[in-house]
């Protein structure tokens, strides 16, 4: 795995490696050379089974972080590569055209974070939500339970407990 | 956000041609659907009659194969030698037209509510909802979600209960004696209660469902 990181760290500027475990290992490169390196990694390193693609917020910074994950089917190793792209009117090129089943998952993100993949097929269609006419759920500045408060007859009276300080309470009230 | 219309080319109005030529204007949704609400209807007069009539309906409960969370795991050893719900004279339907009990079983997503609405209205008299789980009565541990409901009872009548997460098919079969015997006792009335509220009903649904493109009532 070093090898190939190495090799991919002289055509392409790696910005970051990170280990998880012996099988699994992820990068982070600037957006405009993402798409060309999960090409490359999929074309020249054997990187040809497409995992998944995924979204994180990091409302922080102001961005948002995908993640394309790859499997080396032969080597039965995983490579994510991730990138940084802009929160405030998002946008990512689509990379439809690699794997076919990547446009299922833009549709997702076009959904749930409100990102936009211009000429991805089928784009705007719904997915899950149906009429939807909020911000985007996903993204962390969505209140869900005041959205649920407002939306659906939420039972009054109702307590919830937080499970780590409640059971330590019943179960081990002396430690 | 943009969305677009899927089902729009199904309902909206069309000119067909007909074999002869002729050219026949369609309107799909008052032509295939009743637009009518639906009515109550009263119990038969004679009480010996009515009370023979429930013991039948209260023995043939047959059910809509439509599982909406999951607790749709927990009918199929229901329906299997281990529990073996058919010795109760509960079946499965495959049709919301051959079945007169619907089981909402577990989280209910708006998008799948459309969906079980439309299998409710369609079901004939008498008709009854089951509601298993604790999702469907407070939302359980989905409450606080942003695409779940949290009471059933706001969108469909629910005659019966199912307490747990999730319960085990031993409660379900408690659940069926429980419908049972509402039903012997002449209790089984949520049909004509859903006809009485309809407009409530409607208002509740209609609040979440942000794209009707149904008719109000889909029989």
């Amino acid at each position: 795995m070093q090898e190939i990181i190495e090799r991919i760290s002289k055509v392409f500027s790696v910005e970051e490696v990170v280990q998880q475990n012996n099988h699994q290992w992820f990068i982070t490169v600037p957006k405009k050379q993402a798409l060309e390196s999960v090409t490359y990694l999929r074309d020249r390193e054997g990187f040809v089974h497409f995992v998944l693609l995924s979204c994180a917020d990091w409302i922080e910074s102001g961005k948002f972080q995908l993640t394309y994950l790859l499997n080396h089917p032969v080597k039965k190793i995983d490579l994510g590569i991730r990138v940084f792209i802009d929160r405030e009117n998002a946008e990512m090129e689509s990379a439809h055209y690699l794997w076919e089943q990547i446009a299922t998952y833009q549709r997702e993100l076009y959904e749930m974070f409100g990102i936009n993949f211009p000429n991805s097929p089928r784009l705007t269609d719904p997915l899950l939500l149906e009429g939807w006419d909020n911000i985007p759920p996903m993204r962390r500045d969505f209140d869900t339970l005041k959205y649920v408060e407002k939306t659906y007859f939420p039972t009054p009276g109702r307590k919830s407990n937080d499970p780590g300080t409640y059971m330590k309470e019943k179960l081990y009230p002396n430690e | 956000m943009e969305n677009k219309d899927f089902i729009k080319p199904y309902y909206e109005s069309k000119i067909v041609e007909s074999p002869d030529g002729e050219e026949i204007k369609v309107n799909p949704l008052e032509d295939y659907f009743c637009g009518e609400a639906p009515k109550s209807h009263a119990p038969n007069s004679n009480k010996l009659w009515e009370s023979f009539l429930n013991w039948a309906r209260a023995e043939s409960l047959w059910v809509l194969g439509f599982g909406t969370g999951c607790g749709s795991m927990e009918i199929l050893p229901l329906m299997t030698p281990r529990f073996d719900a058919y010795r109760f004279g509960v079946q499965m339907r495959p049709t919301p037209r051959q079945s007169n009990v619907i089981i909402i079983s577990g989280y209910l997503s708006v998008k799948t509510l459309k969906r079980a609405i439309r299998s409710y209205e369609q079901m004939q008299n008498p008709k009854y909802v089951m509601a298993l789980g604790s999702c469907t009565i407070n939302g359980g541990m989905y409450y606080d979600s942003y695409n779940t409901i949290n009471r059933l009872d706001h969108y469909m009548p629910v005659d019966v209960y199912i307490t747990g997460c999730m319960p085990r098919p031993e409660a379900l079969l408690a659940g069926f004696e429980e419908m049972k015997r509402l039903i012997k006792a002449g209790k089984g009335e949520k049909a004509n209660e859903y006809a009485e509220n309809f407009e409530w009903y409607k208002a509740n649904q209609k609040k979440i469902i942000k794209d009707w493109n149904m008719p109000d009532y889909n029989w």
